[in-house]
């Protein structure tokens, strides 16, 4: 016959102030693991969420990144003119050539300046971008988007929250000389969150690459042509091009969250072992606090394995407490965003801190996992006694 | 019997759960270790003398363009300025992309790189080879290691930025007081596979004829390239790093708030313990005062047994934490801590940080078993 739980709830009432101190310290160590899981997590939703599978993304054979090196424009009508390429709002093939190079910004809090990705690309590239129609991946928010052959940017919402001079109707400057900002956009969490975009001619003679793009983007009409396309472009010889997936460009990037995964496995990892030792200092109290009413609970017939999952149990009660106390200590910082940099772009990614279902239910396993180890041995122990001795104990 | 040695007759009175409280404290304190360990090398420290001497002068508005590699002779003529030499980030893959695989490559000066690197030791031979092989390269010691290179060996790297395979003779393997995990080559065997790369070079490292001397070539070198199309950013050695780490984000936000988890963290285990042991003996306090002990003396036993076992504690922490943090500072694959070891002052720290988090954790529970009354206490039945 099994214990009754209300047993070991009542336990853990009894002794409020371990009971609270042990959850704390297992509160303590969640935090800690849970505000690592979200960073990583938000980094994550930052790079996949870049990417569309019907967009393929063409850059210079070898190239690893749109930042290193680029390829003659006069190529880029071949391209367009490929198969399975999706047609714009003027029913030509959506096409944009584009490039990317990075400013310094100065930070609103002056705490110093930082890179940021700045993309010239085609009109089609707006258009690309705010594909499919019903849940677009980048939305206007503010003002408009820039025109073509304008002095002209448009900078995303976490830009302009972050850095100094970034509202609508005010002057960045870069390159050779001022850039009026006229809009603000959304891309929803993705690293389009980090960039700011204007017009790509424009930018290329500001940075004297003209007649030449870092890369090109190209619509297909569904995900399967997209495959085909990426294939068309990397087997073509004449045009020395690699074609890849968005979706497949973007993912290689999340090794930007490399330090902080290295540093949360470490953390986890010793933290975790330290909670099960506190635990099970506990444990093994309550256990020797207890040992004639375990006495007493064996002599009216309890088994020796319903004593052992009772304290297990109880365990891991304590430590489902402490698991959800730490869930709800990271509550407020859900949402927070900060900068790291992509460490293929050398410029600022901004992400949130995402605390996805996945990263919860991971919290609350670690944490039972924590209370399990910690509840075994004690319980063990308190299952062995010897009835006589306790009793007269 | 001795006031210490009751105190630690006490401490270890209950073993198993010294030995647990010991370890629940301990484990937080490896963290902590290697948490003010990292911001020691990344904020507090200056590196080696003559790393305090370098700076290294880049594009003003990002790494990713180059200068005019004449500015070389400019900067040169700069008062204080004692040798300048270009490097070129290459970032060329070595077998494949797997990340394992990576480590940075820079085209540079062989004549002149040792001059300004002069805390980079090379035997004197493998030097004198490497500046006569155009294809030449030289690895630090570190990086060699870890690939199994020795003098004489070839290796390719796939260029990424330019579309150039450059195949390289490893000439000469040197080591730096902090292992920097690169390679060097001849910038001019880049020149000749990238010809844009004649008249341009990414950075360039300049030593200075003392520490002095740093931020007023700084500003002289930024001063004089202001009007020019190509605007420089020349800073220390130390603050390029820094550049690099505030890459990572909040670095500092994020290493205070671990280490403030892991210290409250302990600190809970601590005072747990702590007030186990002492409702346990709320008889013996009352013992204790009929023998004559006043309350403070009371008190002080308590604080002195959880001050031992968390110093202890601190002990077995630190040598974790320094034996992990030498783990992970020979890794070749996590770059970023790279070199980076425990030092005394860090122990020292840590260990004080340890008595403290025992001390603090012990008062309110001390300070209640001091307060116990005599008769109270005696009719004590736990």
């Amino acid at each position: 016959m099994a214990i009754p739980i209300s047993y070991n709830i009542r336990n853990l009432k009894l002794r409020k102030g371990l009971t609270i101190m042990t959850a704390l310290g297992i509160a303590l160590t969640v935090t800690t693991v849970v505000f690592l899981m979200a960073l990583l997590a938000g980094l994550r939703q930052a790079f996949v969420s870049s990417g569309d599978p019907q967009n393929v993304l063409v850059l210079r054979k070898g190239s690893t990144a749109e930042l290193s090196g680029g390829f003659d424009a006069s190529l880029f009508p071949t391209l367009k003119n490929l198969p399975g390429i999706a047609k714009d709002s003027k029913g030509e093939p959506l096409a944009s050539g584009e490039w990317v190079v990075v400013i310094v910004l100065p930070r609103k809090d002056g705490t110093g300046e930082v890179n940021v990705t700045v993309r010239g690309m085609m009109e089609d590239g707006l258009e690309m971008r705010q594909l499919p129609k019903e849940n677009p991946r980048v939305k206007k928010v503010a003002g408009e988007w820039f025109r073509p052959g304008q002095r002209e940017v448009v900078v995303s919402r976490s830009i302009q929250r972050r850095f100094a001079n970034c509202n609508v109707g005010d002057t960045i400057r870069f390159g050779k000389g001022d850039w009026k900002v006229v809009g603000i956009f959304d891309a929803g969490g993705s690293s389009y969150d980090s960039e700011v975009w204007g017009d790509v001619n424009q930018m290329a003679s500001d940075f004297d690459r003209q007649g030449a793009f870092a890369s090109a983007y190209l619509r297909a009409t569904d995900a399967s042509a997209a495959n085909a396309l990426k294939n068309a472009v990397s087997d073509d010889q004449r045009l020395k091009l690699d074609g890849m997936l968005e979706t497949d460009y973007y993912a290689k990037q999340t090794s930007s969250g490399g330090p902080i995964k290295v540093v949360g496995y470490i953390v986890g990892i010793i933290m975790g072992i330290g909670s099960i030792f506190a635990a099970m200092n506990t444990m093994y109290a309550a256990v020797a606090y207890r040992s004639r009413e375990i006495a007493t609970l064996r002599v009216i017939g309890f088994s020796r394995p319903s004593i052992l999952t009772s304290f297990v149990f109880e365990s891991l009660v304590l430590s489902l407490l402490g698991g959800l106390v730490g869930i709800v200590l990271m509550l407020p910082f859900n949402g927070m965003t900060t900068g790291t940099s992509n460490q293929v772009t050398f410029s600022e990614v901004v992400f949130a801190l995402r605390m996805t279902p996945q990263v919860v239910l991971a919290a609350l396993v670690f944490a039972l996992v924590m209370g399990f180890f910690g509840g075994l041995a004690p319980a063990w122990h308190a299952a062995r006694q010897n009835i006589l001795t306790a009793l007269r104990g | 019997m001795t006031l210490t040695t009751f105190v630690t007759k006490s401490a270890f009175r209950n073993k198993r759960r010294t030995f647990l409280t010991m370890l629940g404290i301990a484990l937080p304190l490896v963290i902590l270790t290697v948490m003010m360990t990292v911001w020691r090398a990344f904020y507090a420290d200056n590196g080696s003398q003559q790393s305090t001497q370098r700076l290294i002068t880049r594009h003003r508005v990002s790494l990713t363009f180059s200068l005019p590699i004449y500015y070389r002779q400019k900067m040169a003529a700069v008062p204080g300025v004692v040798a300048v030499v270009p490097t070129q980030w290459f970032g060329g893959l070595y077998i494949d992309d797997k990340p394992e695989h990576f480590f940075a490559q820079f085209a540079t000066d062989p004549l002149d790189f040792f001059k300004v690197y002069t805390d980079f030791k090379i035997p004197p031979d493998q030097l004198d080879a490497w500046q006569h092989d155009r294809a030449g390269a030289v690895a630090d010691g570190e990086l060699a290691k870890k690939f199994h290179w020795r003098v004489g060996d070839r290796i390719v790297l796939k260029g990424t930025i330019w579309d150039a395979n450059l195949e390289l003779t490893i000439r000469g393997i040197y080591t730096a007081p902090q292992p920097t995990q690169s390679l060097y080559f001849d910038r001019k065997y880049l020149e000749e596979a990238v010809p844009v790369m004649k008249d341009q070079s990414g950075t360039f490292g300049i030593l200075a004829a003392s520490p002095g001397d740093v931020p007023k070539i700084a500003a002289a070198i930024d001063d004089m390239f202001h009007n020019s199309p190509q605007q420089t950013k020349t800073e220390s050695e130390k603050a390029f790093g820094l550049d690099f780490v505030a890459m990572l984000g909040n670095v500092k936000a994020f290493i205070l708030g671990i280490c403030g988890a892991v210290i409250f963290a302990s600190l809970l285990v601590s005072a747990n313990t702590m007030a186990m042991s002492i409702r346990e003996r709320t008889r013996e306090v009352a013992v204790l005062k009929t023998l004559g002990f006043t309350r403070k003396a009371v008190l002080a036993l308590f604080v002195g047994e959880a001050v031992v076992v968390a110093v202890l504690a601190g002990v077995v922490g630190i040598l974790l934490g320094s034996g992990l943090m030498y783990t992970v500072g020979h890794n070749p694959n996590l770059g970023f801590f790279q070199g980076i070891s425990v030092n005394t002052v860090t122990m020292i720290l840590a260990l004080l940080l340890a008595g403290l988090v025992g001390f603090v954790a012990a008062l309110f529970p001390s300070y209640h078993a001091s307060q116990v009354d005599i008769v109270e206490g005696l009719r004590y039945i736990g």
